[in-house]
């Protein structure tokens, strides 16, 4: 059952990511030619790999009980943002992420950006690809490092990521155009019912608390959180509507 | 200096976003947890209602900010 928390876990956080990561690659190589976008991309990817490799092996040497005591908070302060803003956007109170505004923003940008070439590429869409990708890879890295030390496995959230990876290069290869069609607020919403999970779940097994059942008990808080997190949507748009009403 | 800071600041925003609140009452919850455990008391029931305690109060401070 754990297991495949890890697993979904990883993938829908870094399907998220990586469809994000694909807007930002798309602008830099439609705006700015392909191959400084393209180097940005590779560049970023390898960087994100060292992250991983370098800094999961070191976690795995600190005691369980402490890593999971501050994998967990972190993860709960990280969750919760995620949690929070799902909430705000599915209550109404804060716009939906829409990949094809985002997409004709960069592209209004890029198109506008001053030529600086170095090092044979075009400076402005290899750093745009670049940091598009690093910034958004590094929460994959951050959830792929966490989820996976904590559990003893990070080649599965890994390979969670990995698929996720996969599957967003190959539809935006077919496709060619940002995936608005993706449910991102949903898988967002899904995401940060996760992250706050096992964050719960991990900070409070770090604290000294022992969940009845153990590992079992995770359904149960996936389901507090979920129940929470629909309630919370409901009041607020009840309030937003009472608001407008009034 | 500066680039320090802008790493700093990152790495604030990265995992305390915009609700510093919310960030320290996680802190303020976790340790209730682990004083209730070192009390020999079943603690694991606390850190979910805290959860959702500090999500209700900085979901209602940020709808009223808003207006």
């Amino acid at each position: 059952m754990t297991a495949g928390f890890l697993f979904a876990s990883a993938f829908l956080a870094s399907a998220v990511e990586f469809v994000e990561a694909l807007t930002i690659v798309l602008a830099a190589g439609i705006t700015r030619g392909w191959r400084s976008a393209l180097i940005g991309l590779a560049a970023a990817t390898v960087t994100l790999a060292v992250i991983v490799v370098a800094l999961g092996p070191a976690l795995t040497l600190i005691p369980l009980s402490t890593l999971r005591l501050v994998v967990g908070a972190l993860l709960l302060a990280f969750g919760l943002q995620w949690l929070r803003k799902a909430i705000l956007r599915a209550g109404g109170y804060k716009p939906l992420h829409d990949e094809e505004a985002i997409f004709a923003r960069e592209i209004a940008e890029a198109r506008v950006a001053a030529v600086d070439e170095r090092a044979g590429l075009d400076w402005y869409g290899f750093t745009l690809a670049f940091k598009g990708v690093l910034l958004e890879g590094l929460e994959v890295a951050f959830i792929v490092i966490t989820f996976g030390s904590t559990q003893g496995n990070i080649g599965l959230a890994a390979a969670g990521a990995g698929t996720a990876l996969v599957l967003v290069v190959i539809v935006g290869v077919l496709v060619r155009a940002p995936l608005a069609r993706v449910p991102e607020n949903t898988m967002k919403f899904t995401v940060g019912v996760m992250l706050t999970t096992f964050g719960i779940f991990w900070a409070a097994q770090g604290a000294g608390a022992h969940w009845p059942g153990d590992d079992a008990s995770l359904p149960g808080v996936l389901a507090f959180v979920a129940v929470m997190s629909f309630g919370a949507v409901a009041v607020l748009r009840r309030q937003r509507l009472s608001a407008a009403a009034a | 200096m500066s680039r320090v800071r802008a790493f700093g600041a990152f790495w604030w925003d990265f995992v305390v976003g915009d609700d510093w609140r919310a960030a320290a009452g996680v802190v303020l919850a976790i340790g209730v947890t682990a004083a209730i455990a070192a009390g020999g008391v079943a603690a694991w029931w606390f850190l979910p209602l805290a959860v959702a305690a500090i999500l209700a109060v900085s979901l209602y401070r940020e709808t009223h900010a808003a207006g």
